[in-house]
């Protein structure tokens, strides 16, 4: 059916980090080791799926009749935002040393292209994938779900790499950010071989 | 500290892409041509030099536990003047920078420089600062984008440069990994260069 | 250095108010004055794409377009052409869903036989080098003067006339859907006049 398309395309065929190029800030950032990874994707998700609801209704319910349609990045922001406190708040208080880990990063989840972007993204799918036809709510979670599900992946799979780069020897000059791209690049290759699958 | 080191040190020293690693989404995402590059530097640049600006005059009158949400909002606000301006007055790089023109809100420069620089310093020189690392931003945005463009299709600016009429070219710099290995190598190039200084 | 206001609830809720107002108030004045010239480019891209597939008319076509029911919930906008009066020409705004990256609108000219003046190419997402070889006349020329009639419209490998563009031949596919849904419309504007002209009424 249509919603696992919608999964399969998303966390492999136009994964949000290797191929949409949304949240790669954290993606460079905090995907060190594997725990944290999974921490902040885990994080993602609660914003990214909370926020395309609200955002979502918001669009359709308000902005469209009212013919404000332009004020959608700037209340799309808001509601991020706010909901990255609400998030905050409560990960400070069931699991501090999660809180600890992820540090500054769990604020910079605002600046997230990704959460942003996918957002925006579940306005009008059917631009995009064939195979939906008309815009739903539904449609716009599901959507969300798996972007954050595509999201970490790329960050798992990352930081797994990352751990076994630490053991490698690497030219001086490419050490540090440089290796780190070159080795996003070779992921975003590989996923390129999900091309067509859809 | 002389103000006009405020504008140059975003271009090398301090570049925001290169050396800050800040606003990465784009820099890998419009920079499939030169074109692209310099319009989303050139976008992001306006935005930069006016919130900075703005945030500096309005520092004061901010209570300091809503300055976040206050920078947001103001940035939001040049960012959606940006979107309906290119929108009504450059329609096709508008449709070619697409989702990322909104997008520019969440560039983490802004955000960063508001509350680093501009939060702290008085407008002149928050004006100069954005400029700076606006210019910078441009600069490492354009470079990034002609190297891709030469690479993957052989044309400078929509120019074809290399006399043959559609020239087999290294397709990938054009796609999502060559953003990645182009921008790896221009940074450790960036690198060098700074140590032979 | 001036004092910073404090972070009285007072005070942080109306330097909020404050903010968003004039933002709000800001927002509304650019919406109003960019509305115009957004419009316009939106009309000045269409016309262009019109005159790119049909031949020269007189008229404004944006005036006088209908829309015409494709399938299910959707619709094809449908613009005449006229030169002196007469029915030079229909442009149809059509679109398929089956890109390889999702949707693309392609403007179809025909004439009044139902024969494809020209094609051109409104908006795509394929990939660069691929699939973007659709805006290449190598490719959109094998459209040129196409009778339905005469040819099939489907890529060589469905049994049709299309030559396809080498490793892009979902792109190409999809080229060809749009134009067969444009000549969908174009037969059912077809079978209205045949039903007018039996019952005396003009184009």
């Amino acid at each position: 059916m249509a919603y696992i398309l919608l999964i399969i395309s998303a966390v492999f065929v136009n994964n949000i980090v290797l191929s949409q190029f949304l949240g790669i800030c954290p993606f460079l950032g905090v995907s060190n080791k594997v725990k944290t990874a999974l921490g902040m994707s885990a994080a993602v998700l609660f914003v990214m799926v909370l926020s395309t609801m609200v955002t979502y209704i918001l669009y359709f319910y308000v902005l469209q009749p009212l013919n404000l349609q332009f004020l959608n990045t700037i209340t799309f922001i808001v509601i991020i935002a706010s909901l990255v406190q609400m998030v905050e708040i409560i990960i400070k208080k069931v699991s501090y040393s999660l809180y600890e880990a992820l540090g500054v990063f769990l604020p910079l989840i605002t600046t997230n292209c990704a959460v942003l972007g996918v957002a925006m993204l579940a306005l009008d799918l059917p631009v995009k994938y064939s195979f939906i036809h008309h815009n739903s709510l539904l449609f716009a979670v599901v959507f969300a779900i798996a972007n954050s599900l595509a999201f970490g992946l790329a960050l798992v799979l990352f930081a797994g790499i990352r751990e076994q780069l630490q053991l490698v020897k690497v030219p001086q000059k490419l050490q540090g950010v440089p290796i780190t791209l070159l080795t996003a690049g070779l992921l975003a290759l590989a996923f390129m071989g999900f091309a067509g699958l859809v | 500290m002389g103000s006009f080191s405020n504008i140059t040190k975003g271009i090398i020293k301090e570049n925001p892409v290169f050396v800050l690693l800040l606003g990465m989404c784009p820099t890998l995402a419009v920079t499939s041509s030169g074109i692209n590059g310099f319009a989303m530097g050139a976008a992001t640049m306006f935005v930069l030099v006016l919130s900075n600006t703005v945030i500096s005059v309005i520092k004061q009158v901010i209570p300091s536990k809503v300055r976040i949400p206050a920078y947001i909002v103001v940035i939001a606000t040049f960012v959606t003047i940006v979107q309906l301006v290119m929108e009504a007055y450059t329609p096709s790089i508008h449709k070619q920078l697409g989702l990322f023109i909104p997008l520019i809100v969440v560039n983490c420069l802004i955000l960063g420089r508001a509350e680093a620089f501009a939060s702290k310093n008085n407008v002149f020189n928050s004006f100069l600062d954005g400029i700076g690392m606006g210019l910078g931003f441009t600069v490492a945005l354009t470079l990034l984008g002609v190297v891709r463009e030469l690479l993957g299709a052989g044309t400078l600016f929509g120019f074809n440069i290399t006399g043959i009429e559609h020239p087999k070219m290294m397709l990938v710099f054009v796609l999502p990994p060559g953003a990645f290995i182009v921008l790896a190598y221009l940074v450790a190039i960036n690198r060098m260069v700074q140590k032979n200084k | 250095m001036a004092k910073q206001a404090s972070s009285s609830l007072k005070n942080m809720i109306l330097s909020l108010l404050v903010i968003t107002t004039i933002s709000g108030a800001s927002l509304s004045y650019v919406h109003k004055i960019t509305a115009k010239g957004i419009e316009q480019s939106r009309q000045k891209k269409k016309i262009e794409a019109i005159t790119a597939v049909l031949p020269q008319f007189s008229n404004n076509p944006l005036k006088e377009m209908y829309k015409i029911a494709l399938f299910e919930n959707d619709s094809l906008e449908v613009y005449p052409a006229r030169r002196n009066d007469s029915l030079i020409g229909l442009a149809i705004a059509s679109k398929t869903n089956s890109g390889f990256s999702g949707e693309i609108k392609i403007m179809v000219g025909f004439l009044p036989n139902g024969i494809v003046y020209k094609t051109k190419v409104i908006e795509h997402h394929e990939t660069p080098g691929l699939g973007d070889k659709m805006e290449q006349p190598e490719f959109y020329s094998q459209f040129e003067q196409f009778n339905f009639h005469e040819k099939i419209n489907s890529v060589t490998k469905n049994g049709g006339d299309i030559d396809a563009i080498t490793a892009a031949t979902i792109s190409s596919r999809a080229y060809c859907n749009a134009v067969q849904n444009a000549y969908s419309v174009f037969q059912k504007i077809n079978q209205q006049w045949s039903s007018d002209s039996q019952s005396g009424a003009t184009k």
